[in-house]
């Protein structure tokens, strides 16, 4: 059987934030251009583009990943959340939240992508996931709390050049203790 | 970036096809490499086969006590799962040291063994170099090299294997099975990275088109009490200038079994066998794991500028065995 013809490009259906976008697509485009070129998301930030600075990090069935060595095409099928997602019915997302009362910004271009790695950490830290810093990885010891050192360790993949990480330290851990007390009340 | 074709693979035997059909096709996994070399213009493939779908993604105990772990299992769920993190806590802790977040949950295990070096010659289609392009020539034995190979290199190329996963299961003598279409086959991790020699370009010995379906590990009870180290230069999310490995079984103070592995001083992740074979049956104490690192570095050939890393390892092993030993002594 002769193989199909090769093609540069295809339709894709991309899951975005609940919706259904159509689209042909070059197969070279990354989900980052395409966020931002294609369907005018441009809460996803252009950093490096080479993966490198976590700017463009978005969650792809829910885990986080960065949108420049995502191809689009690969991306067909999968739930993908952008930072224009994470709100509710108006209600900003506990980590945006977070991130505005504690000021866990200064210029703003790498937030986005440092709110969506934070949402992405909280859930990685409830499932138990070690880190890096974490002293012992066996599960019978379970998740080690969530200090500084093990928030900058988990954030480690987003760069901010203002430097503003004392304070999104801060965000990620108030995010995390609001999270987990609401899970203690439940 | 070059135009490519791009197609999803669902099945082996489908993967397998889609790649013999077009000589410059190359399996996509999680892209965190492959898709960044695109950019640059070093990796140039006409076809993408898209294989991170293919039902390969679990993490089993095998009969024997050992572990089986797909080829598409992300570096996530790896370094997560409660039997690698029980059985083999190093190599949780090596692939935890590795890369970000983000990139650990979209790279996998068969890709981060194909991973190519980060040395910037190679990574700079503008400079000449022999795992780029043959016969080129060698930048880095004169140029930028504090980062390269002090052992098992040669002449036509320095760069190291940017690997940490690979170090940890190097020590536990991991084995890479694989398809092709003539049929299945498998590769000792030890003997998956070829020799630099002169054919720095010729990487693996994989058979041509064949794709890695998996990594088994087989049982190691010392894996259990095992340690990852790396060291780097910032503290995290960089790649190592020098790590390592270790398991450590004591008895009687005297060392009953030893596993060592060195990242980032070779071509390929480097089981110290020399130093394991002198601190076998040896006591277990600073000394005898100075001298292992000396036995083992005896080889060790280095440039201008990376001499440091021969004094680096020996006190990794010194540092890690010891405290590896008191842990075991309490």
């Amino acid at each position: 059987m002769a193989p199909p013809p090769s093609s540069t490009s295809s339709a894709v259906t991309l899951k975005i934030n609940g919706d259904k976008h159509t689209l042909s697509v070059d197969h070279r485009t990354t989900l980052l251009d395409a966020l931002r070129e294609r369907l005018d998301l441009t809460g996803t930030k252009k950093g490096c583009d080479q993966g490198q600075c976590g700017a463009c990090t978005v969650l792809l069935d829910g885990r986080r990943a960065v949108a420049c060595l995502q191809l689009a095409v690969a991306a067909e099928d999968r739930e993908i959340t952008t930072v224009e997602g994470l709100a509710e019915a108006g209600q900003l997302h506990p980590v945006q939240q977070a991130f505005l009362d504690l000021d866990g910004y200064q210029c703003g271009y790498c937030t986005p992508g440092q709110i969506c790695s934070a949402v992405a950490v909280i859930e990685e830290h409830a499932a138990g996931w070690p880190s890096a810093v974490t002293d012992d990885v066996r599960p019978e010891v379970g998740a080690p709390p969530l200090t500084a050192d093990e928030i900058r360790e988990r954030m480690s993949g987003n760069l901010c050049r203002c430097g503003a990480y004392v304070s999104i330290v801060q965000a990620v851990a108030r995010a995390a203790e609001a999270r987990m007390s609401q899970e203690a009340a439940v | 970036m070059r135009e490519f074709d791009y197609r999803r693979a669902v099945d082996v035997s489908g993967a397998l096809a889609l790649l013999d059909a077009d000589p410059e096709a190359r399996f996509l996994g999680g892209g965190t490499n492959l898709v960044d070399l695109m950019k640059t213009g070093v990796e140039r493939p006409a076809r993408l086969v898209d294989v991170r779908e293919l039902p390969l993604n679990g993490i089993e105990s095998t009969d024997n006590g050992g572990l089986r772990i797909g080829a598409t299992v992300t570096n996530s769920d790896l370094a997560a799962h409660p039997e690698v993190r029980r059985r083999y806590p190093a190599l949780t802790q090596a692939v935890l040291a590795g890369a970000s977040g983000q990139l650990r949950n979209m790279a996998t295990v068969g890709g981060n063994l194909l991973q190519r070096t980060r040395c910037g010659y190679f990574a700079d289609v503008t400079k000449p170099c022999n795992k780029r392009v043959p016969g080129s020539g060698c930048p880095a034995v004169e140029g930028e090299h504090h980062n390269h190979a002090i052992l098992g290199a040669s002449e036509h190329c320095v760069a190291v294997h940017p690997s940490d996963m690979g170090v940890a299961l190097t020590a536990f003598d991991a084995v890479v099975s694989y398809e092709t279409a003539h049929g299945p086959g498998e590769l000792p991790l030890a003997e998956f990275y070829r020799p630099v020699g002169d054919t720095p370009h010729l990487e693996t010995a994989l058979p041509p088109g064949a794709l890695i379906t998996g990594v088994t590990l087989p049982p190691a009870p010392v894996a259990a009490d095992s340690r990852y180290r790396k060291v780097r230069e910032r503290a995290s999310y960089a790649f190592a200038i020098g790590s390592i490995a270790a398991a450590l079984g004591i008895e009687d103070g005297v060392v009953r079994e030893v596993r060592l592995a060195f990242g980032a001083v070779a071509s390929r992740p480097w089981r110290a066998r020399t130093a394991e074979r002198a601190l076998t049956g040896a006591p277990a104490n600073a000394e005898t794991f100075a001298a292992a690192a000396d036995a083992e570095l005896a080889a060790a050939k280095p440039l201008p500028h990376n001499g440091y890393k021969v004094t680096l390892m020996r006190n990794l092993v010194v540092a890690v065995l010891t405290e590896l030993a008191e842990e075991a002594a309490r």
